[in-house]
């Protein structure tokens, strides 16, 4: 059973179907990857050699905080951080990923109630993501 | 750590390290060129022992039953025995029938192969040659019966294969050729989606072969190319792209000089000073929408790839080739040029 981070796998599922499954997910993905690269005081954590590598993890991530299938572990989110919270990540940092991703759905017109749960879930990484 | 036995000599792994960082560790004389998975130059045979699924991506059915894999995407997890590529599970031969020189450094090669080979324009494959150089080259026309297969080759300075190819491999030569793979290849579907075709150098081969997959089909939507060299007298196609835009209406052809000495060149129609990206950028800013391909060197398609993502093309819409030049080993090494 794939379970979303706070473990609340089976509610998280609805909120995926209501935002639209993975088709959101892909309409979104664009959107907040690019919003992420243009955004001078963070990209630099983002750069990479490997866009499409790149492109796919923020796929990841969004159907996790869409409520979708995923297999993420609070270990492997902390895992994958740790070098970039060595390089400076702080919560500043994540801060504006979270406020990309709210002007992506807002973008999309998803309604307010369901992007305060998308946030929710997101907002639930941060200790793993900041290594906390 | 798990070992590797390669033409009966043992090998030790470190950790994390690809069979490909083994052997030229090594000093083994393995043959490679990308170190991203992507060329296959690198294909091995797994005799003994497992790989993972990654070190085979991409690869033929065939060549997976066999227990084919990629050196330089195999990390080993066991005990490996390991053997180069047996000919003829990997090669078939083709002929060299038409040598051309296109300018002062590339060359149009003309290969019929013995059995038809399924490709699409855009793709590439990979040559051997009697000496046993590897390299992969780029398929600049469209499947028909007659046409074989056509390549651009560049002549590089330390280019062993490109010279024998250009200088010595006479028509009528028997070579060995792969299968066709890549993903940059034009997809029919929406005709009218704007096209960006960028590419530098050579990298025009496979440009041209995905032009006249799209022109072949009907593509009726705007086709802008652009064609970045150093020197004027390296747009190798000019007149021929010239043409075909004058035969499209929707085709619209830039060659672009980006060296020193463009004192020469008037900012026209057809030749304009500048980076071949940078034009394109400057004509269209907005590709929200549009359909972009880049094939040429790894440094333009890293930058232009972002640029294009950023200035609105979605990461689906854009289909990247990059020359698979050999890329520095970690050990000191032999010749290290392709293409």
């Amino acid at each position: 059973m794939v379970m979303s981070p706070q473990g609340k796998g089976k509610a998280m599922s609805g909120l995926f179907e209501k935002l639209g499954g993975e088709a959101a997910v892909n309409a979104a993905v664009d959107i907040f990857y690019r919003k992420v690269l243009s955004d001078d005081s963070i990209n630099g954590f983002f750069e990479t050699t490997d866009m499409e590598a790149q492109h796919a993890k923020q796929k990841a991530f969004l159907t996790m905080a869409f409520g979708g299938p995923n297999s993420y572990t609070g270990k492997d989110m902390r895992t994958a951080h740790a070098p970039l919270v060595a390089k400076g990540l702080n919560e500043a940092h994540f801060n504006a990923v979270a406020g990309h991703l709210q002007a992506t759905l807002e973008e999309l017109n998803v309604p307010a109630n369901l992007v305060d749960e998308v946030m929710s879930i997101a907002g639930s990484t941060k200790s793993d993501i900041l290594g906390l | 750590m798990p070992s590797i036995t390669f033409e009966g000599n043992t090998y030790q792994c470190q950790p994390a390290e690809s069979v490909l960082d083994i052997l030229l560790r090594h000093k083994v004389e393995a043959a490679f060129s990308c170190r991203a998975g992507s060329c296959q130059t690198c294909l091995l045979h797994c005799l003994e022992g497992e790989v993972q699924a990654a070190a085979q991506k991409d690869l033929k059915p065939a060549l997976k039953d066999l227990n084919y894999f990629l050196a330089c995407q195999c990390i080993p997890q066991g005990d490996l025995q390991i053997a180069a590529p047996t000919a003829a599970d990997v090669y078939s031969q083709a002929r060299l029938t038409e040598k051309i020189q296109l300018s002062a450094t590339v060359w149009r090669l003309r290969l019929m192969p013995e059995q038809s080979l399924l490709f699409q324009a855009g793709q590439f494959l990979n040559v051997r040659s009697p000496q046993g150089w590897v390299r992969s080259y780029s398929l600049a026309n469209l499947p028909a019966s007659d046409q074989g297969l056509e390549l651009h080759v560049r002549v590089l300075p330390q280019g062993k294969m490109s010279h024998w190819l250009t200088a010595d491999c006479g028509a009528g030569e028997m070579l060995e050729i792969s299968t066709a793979h890549g993903h940059c290849i034009y997809t029919a579907g929406e005709p009218q989606q704007p096209l960006l075709l960028v590419a530098t150098g050579t990298g025009l081969a496979p440009i041209v072969g995905i032009l006249r997959a799209a022109l072949a089909q009907g593509h009726s939507g705007p086709v802008r190319l652009y064609h970045g060299v150093r020197e004027a007298a390296d747009l190798y196609l000019h007149k021929t792209l010239q043409a075909l835009a004058g035969e499209y209406a929707n085709l619209h052809y830039y060659g672009c000089v980006s060296g020193a000495d463009t004192a020469g060149i008037e900012p026209g129609q057809d030749t304009q000073p500048g980076r071949a990206a940078d034009l394109a950028f400057q004509h269209q800013p907005d590709l929200k929408g549009s359909r972009v391909y880049l094939c040429g060197s790894p440094e333009m398609v890293k930058q232009v790839r972002t640029r294009a993502y950023l200035a609105g093309a979605s990461m689906a819409d854009i289909l990247v080739d990059a020359f698979t030049c050999a890329a520095p080993a970690p050990a000191p090494l032999q010749e290290t040029v392709s293409l």
